[in-house]
């Protein structure tokens, strides 16, 4: 076999090496289980008594969001003026400006939300200071407060009836003194001494063969991009992201970077198995996850291998497959399989372009982003599986003749109310943002704004409109990846790619974890024959047919005007 | 149900229907179904449409304009004829109940004990009424004094008469039976018009009738996608203007009806009335859809033993006579001991009797018959000879032996304790004072019974078997019954503690009970079913009363309510599979124009864009009729577990759902294209 294609499988059966344990480990953690780590357990009595937490106070599902919100309101505040005034702080040896309120504005709503939607460059548009303890920072607490509130939702499942749902602040110290910080650490040293920049420094300079004079920016990078990995945050310390030679010097920082981003998303499904004693139903959950995402892969591989269809046409032979946009260390087999995950998993870092990938893959990369829930990003992808799998729930049990129950407790229109609502939020988000962007373009080309919308786009026809249509599913599902050649940084696109993100992340937490609230406190109802169990081939099936037909329905005349249309048009 | 009619489509009702289906357009009406509300505003804007089209253009013709706002209303109209047929089949069936009591005379007891007649009518709450031979019993009540055998073929079906008396649990009489001799006085316990019949047609009729929480449920779920579709399609507009391509509003509003789930929108309501027509098809009359959809989600069902499980009394089964004595000559103390004997216990006796072969004399002239008593608990026979026979529990006729001086024979009393022992029970049979063998009585298990159980147990339902008997008989009978689990020794607050032991563990419970001290423990259980024949307060109590006093009704209920479900979940399956088709059909129809490459997605080779919408339209609208029947029939419920049910329907609902569509509108593409 090719060994590109066997790079791919090898990464892939390394992220499930470590996944796997990593899963069952954390179950350990976040049940207050006896673990390895917990020497660490008088750093964490530490943390908690200097912020006056007492992790013995357990919370309902409504005390849990307030205290995700109020963190989360915060840090956005926060964040928002240090950006604004970077320029007049320390750490900044390349002198660069402070931000435009609207770019402040999206950025920090954008790391808040575990999204690292990128409209400035790492290079010129931000400080050491706020890369570290802005950025940085929030990649870490963002991440930390989407695990914690998947454990939150665990929790609502591994007793029979409860409203206590654990301590949120717990889980969230947790999830970064157990998990995020020493993996950083390790991944952080093997990117370092691969030749990941790791000074404080300005830009450095060097002379070119032709003479020229080059800066090459550079900095603390190293832990930086180890947790834009492990926490599928995505965004990267250099503008060009997984593609700068400084960010992912080699093949085997590639691999480390793509095992990185997939470990976590995968390990919490396992952890949700073992944490409610229901290792069967994780597994399933696995497995449709991974058909998912087999099913994006596999033809995303196919196109990508294939090469330019126009470029065949002229009679060019392309054995590489199609290297436009792509890195030649890397080559097309595991930029396709990095488009994949990183689209799956909501992280949105990139090694290769997707602006320039051929029409199909883009409709496969969107079709990732718009379904975010094949493993999803760090704890909110198994949130929004969840809400698939109330509806797919909701229908099968009427088809087999009662009323619809998930583990034991009863599914009733108050929970459908919930899943109903955060299903069709997508849609509307996506759709609706990408409408008023479309007749904006259209109607109002020649608006007096500082970027004229019409000259927003770098490609007219489908593929511009692809480029706006990704932009906006990018930012609902939170995932931070560029179609690029938009130009996004003005105030219609800051604005309204910062509301879309909110939205995009907020109710989507809240909504399942309002569900699982409800279900826990519900009347555990034992099984018998006639309960529709949830951990068998069958139901994973439906739940899978419900996750592709409702988001085929929902997205199709889109992709059609899309992608599809470019395609079928290079075809002809 | 002998008078009703079991065709779908009876021209009578068609008519009903037909006439109902328009007067449903009502907007008032119509609000109450989100997705055929937005069905109906189509239709209204393609009607604008078409006479704009008519002075304009830009929108295309206004022929074509006219065919769309015209299968349109067609689709609102298929909606509301699902609807309304399943009303009037419920009407037609619960009027055919109550055609029985039109009308009757009534013999009212005036205050001071004259008797007026009056038209049953005017009957209310609290009159009493007389009833002698041969009168038809014109409102329903409880009887105050009296006994009457009684015709209630007219209501149940079952020719056989029964006896219904005055202080018991079978003290009701329903209107319209016939009483066949006797006379009794019966007190009316309910206003004119607020019988349960009554209440049962003003829930088919659908003026109380209350959306089932599972119903609610599923609108809520029909709406969201509703929703999707209505931003898919707004959002349509300017995607078009993006890519220069314009989009006619027909063209829209057909894509946003297509993929809206009107099947399932337009046949719900229909399917939920169905499923209470199917209980009083079954005979039974549910006060509530919601008592229906319960049934389908029982646990444990609760079920008497004497009458459901066994035929209502025992019966002898075999003689074992005492050493010493022969054979004959005690099977000959058996029958005397019997003859006079009117229980049907002591009847069966004379019948093993003759079955062995032996003479049955008539009843000595002279001879005094002893009766029961709770007492003695013995009955009997003085001959004019003298001679003391008697036959009664072990206990009470081993005392009177040992008492005379006699002693008890051992064989006897270890076969007393094996016949207990195995289920039966044990009568002692004694010529003066003198024991002379045992009688076994065995309860005899229906035929059948444990097939059902099985059947139940497969559904997920555990039964449980209620008995007054001793726990070694009750665990005997339950064994060879096949029921889960039994109470013994069952006093009327067991049943009611079963009930909320169960419940506290998140179980739903189904019973079915006649007497007033049922009344409690019907009232708690999730499902309680009183049979037509309780008391008034059981009746009260219970959700659901079965006017054929059939304890095991329960199974079919259980069944009725699974069944509704189901139909539910697969139609909603089969409408959504439908969307996919439907894309393939109109979304290239819209864009083909501009876009010429994206003919390769018109996979079915449809004609024309024209003939594309038209037949995806035309499709949707008619898939509603043909649906109808299984809508009201339901969907078959196979009790094949959960997971093999869902692998059914899923293929047959789901998998078909998206082929059916393809096949459907390539056929009407095929008609269509011949005129467009």
């Amino acid at each position: 076999m090719n060994t590109e294609l066997l790079g791919v499988i090898a990464t892939y059966l390394l992220t499930l090496v470590i996944a796997i344990p990593l899963g069952r480990y954390l179950a350990k953690v976040f049940a207050g289980e006896k673990v390895w780590t917990d020497f660490l357990k008088p750093l964490e009595a530490g943390i908690f008594k200097l912020s006056g937490i007492n992790t013995k106070e357990e919370m309902n599902w409504k005390q849990a969001m307030k205290a995700l919100l109020t963190i989360n309101l915060v840090w956005l505040i926060y964040g928002f003026f240090v950006l604004i005034y970077q320029d007049k702080l320390p750490l900044n040896p390349d002198g660069n400006p402070g931000m435009s309120p609207d770019l402040s504005f999206n950025t920090i709503i954008s790391f808040v939300v575990n999204c690292n939607l990128q409209h400035y460059s790492g290079e010129s548009g931000v400080t050491y200071l706020t890369q570290h303890f802005v950025l940085m920072f929030l990649q870490f607490v963002s991440t930390a407060t989407g695990i914690a509130a998947s454990v939150i939702f665990f929790k609502a499942f591994r007793d029979r009836t409860t409203e206590r749902l654990g301590n949120f602040w717990e889980f969230f110290v947790k999830s970064i003194t157990r998990l995020l910080l020493p993996l950083s650490l390790l991944v952080g040293l093997i990117l370092a001494f691969n030749g990941t920049p790791t000074s404080y420094e300005g830009k450095d300079q060097y002379i070119s063969v032709q003479g020229d004079t080059v800066n090459v920016s550079r900095g603390p990078a190293a832990g930086f991009i180890a947790i834009k990995h492990l926490g599928t945050n995505g965004g990267g310390w250099f503008g060009a992201n997984s593609t700068h030679p400084l960010e992912n010097p080699n093949y085997l920082t590639g691999v480390v970077e793509l095992v990185s981003q997939c470990i976590i998303p995968f390990a919490l499904v396992i952890t949700f198995g073992y944490f409610i004693r229901r290792r069967k139903l994780s597994w399933m959950i696995f497995g449709v996850m991974t058909i998912g995402m087999l099913l994006l892969l596999i033809p995303m591989l196919q196109s990508e291998l294939g090469g330019n269809p126009a470029l065949a046409k002229m009679g060019i032979s392309q054995q590489t497959g199609a290297m436009e946009g792509k890195e030649v260390r890397f080559g097309p087999a595991i930029s396709a399989y990095w488009s994949t995950m990183t689209t799956i998993i909501s992280t949105g870092s990139v090694n290769n372009m997707h602006d320039s990938t051929m029409p199909m893959s883009g409709t496969w990369q969107l079709l990732g982003m718009m379904i975010n829930s094949f493993f999803g990003g760090c704890g909110v992808g198994l949130l929004n599986y969840f809400v698939y799998l109330i509806i797919a729930v909701f229908i099968s049990g009427l088809m087999v003749g009662r009323t619809p129950e998930f583990l034991g407790h009863k599914v009733e229109a108050r929970e459908v109310k919930i899943a109903a609502l955060i299903a069709l939020l997508s849609p509307f988000l996506i759709l609706a943002g990408t409408a008023v962007a479309s007749y904006v373009f259209t109607t109002h080309g020649e608006a007096a704004w500082a970027v004229q919308p019409k000259s927003w786009l770098n490609n007219p026809g489908f593929h511009g409109f692809s480029e706006m249509l990704y932009e906006i599913t990018s930012s609902n599902a939170n995932n931070g990846s560029g179609f690029e050649g938009l130009a996004d940084n003005n105030v219609f696109w800051n604005v309204s790619t910062g509301i879309v993100l909110m939205f995009g992340r907020f109710l989507p937490i809240i909504g399942p974890i309002a569900i699982a609230g409800l279900l826990g406190a519900k009347k555990y109802i034992p099984e018998s024959a006639g309960t529709l169990k949830t951990d068998t081939l069958t139901f994973s099936l439906m739940t899978l047919a419900v996750i592709i037909v409702l988001n085929a329905l929902s997205y199709f005349p889109a992709l059609t005007l899309g992608p599809l249309a470019e395609y079928f048009t290079m075809l002809k | 149900m002998k008078t009703s009619s079991n065709k779908i489509f009876d021209p009578a009702l068609v008519q009903t229907a037909l006439k109902e289906s328009f007067i449903k357009l009502d907007p008032r009406t119509m609000i109450k179904n989100p997705v055929m509300f937005t069905v109906e505003i189509g239709t209204l804007v393609m009607a604008y449409v078409t006479v704009y089209s008519v002075t304009h253009t830009g929108q295309g013709s206004a022929l074509y304009n006219f065919f769309i706002f015209f299968i349109l209303l067609l689709t609102v109209l298929f909606g509301n004829f699902a609807e309304a047929i399943a009303e009037a089949r419920g009407k037609a069936q619960a009027d055919s109940l109550r055609k029985t009591r039109e009308e009757t005379p009534a013999k009212v007891v005036g205050s001071d004990g004259t008797i007026i007649i009056r038209s049953s009518s005017l009957l209310k709450k609290g009159d009493v009424f007389l009833c002698e031979t041969g009168d038809t019993i014109p409102a329903d009540g409880e009887i105050i004094s009296g006994i009457a055998t009684i015709d209630e073929s007219a209501i149940t079906g079952e020719s056989a008469p029964v006896i219904r008396e005055s202080g018991g649990d079978k003290s009701s009489v329903t209107g319209g039976t016939k009483v066949l001799s006797d006379q009794i006085r019966v007190q009316v316990n309910t206003e004119p018009g607020e019988s349960f019949l009554d209440k049962m047609i003003a829930l088919v009729e659908g003026a109380s009738r209350q959306k089932t929480p599972n119903e609610i449920a599923l609108t809520i779920l029909l709406a969201s996608f509703t929703l999707v579709f209505i931003i898919v399609c707004i959002t349509l507009k300017p995607f078009a203007d993006y890519a220069n391509t314009p989009i006619t509003i027909a063209a829209m509003i057909s894509l946003f009806v297509c993929l809206i789930p009107t099947t399932i929108g337009g046949l719900l309501s229909a399917i939920g009335i169905a499923g209470m027509d199917r209980a009083l098809r079954a005979n039974v009359i549910t006060k509530s859809g919601k008592a229906v959809e319960t049934a389908g989600d029982i646990d444990v069902l609760l079920l008497d033993k004497t009458g459901t499980i066994t035929i209502g009394n025992r019966k002898a089964t075999s003689f074992y006579p005492a050493a010493g004595i022969t054979s004959a000559a005690f099977i000959q103390a058996c029958v005397m001991s019997s003859l006079a004997d009117e229980t049907p216990e002591g009847k069966s006796i004379l019948e093993l009797a003759a079955l062995q072969e032996h003479k049955i004399m008539a009843v000595p002239e002279g001879a005094v018959f002893i009766k029961f008593t709770a007492e003695t608990r013995a009955s009997g026979l003085d001959t004019p000879e003298g001679g003391r026979i008697r036959k009664g529990a072990f206990d009470s006729i081993r005392n009177m032996v040992l008492q005379a001086g006699n002693p008890f024979p051992a064989d006897t009393a270890e076969q007393v304790k094996m016949i207990s022992s195995n289920g039966g029970t044990p009568l002692v049979v004694s010529v003066n004072e003198k024991a002379m063998g045992v009688i076994e009585l065995q309860d005899i298990i229906k035929p059948g019974i444990s097939e059902r159980f099985e059947r139940l147990r497969k559904m997920g339902v555990k039964t449980v078997m209620v008995t007054g008997d001793n726990p070694l008989t009750a665990k005997f009978i339950a064994e060879k019954a096949g029921v889960d689990d039994f109470i013994a020794e069952a006093k009327p607050e067991d049943k009611m503690n079963y009930i909320k032991e169960e419940q506290a563990l998140g179980k739903l419970v189904a019973m079915m009970g006649d007497g007033t001290n049922d009344a409690p423990a019907l009232a708690q259980a999730d499902v309680g079913v009183a049979m037509n024949s309780g008391t008034q307060a059981a009746k009260e109590a219970g959700n659901m009363v079965d006017l054929d006093n059939d304890p095991t009704k329960l199974i079919e209920i259980v069944e009725i309510g699974k069944q509704l479900l189901i139909t539910r979940g697969t139609l909603t399956t089969f409408s959504i599979a439908n969307d996919v088709a439907k894309y393939f059909a109109i979304v290239p129809a819209l864009f083909i124009a501009s876009i010429p490459a994206l003919e390769k997605l018109n996979i079915m080779g449809l004609h024309s864009p024209e003939s594309a919408i038209m037949s995806a339209v035309i499709f949707n609208a008619i898939i509603i009729p043909i649906l109808i029947p299984l809508a009201l029939k339901g969907v078959e419920y196979k009790p094949i577990g959960a997971s093999a049910l869902l692998r059914r329907n899923l293929l047959i609902y789901g998998a078909g759902g998206i082929i059916a569509p393809f096949v459907g509108i390539k056929l009407i593409d095929l008609i269509v294209g011949l005129f467009v």
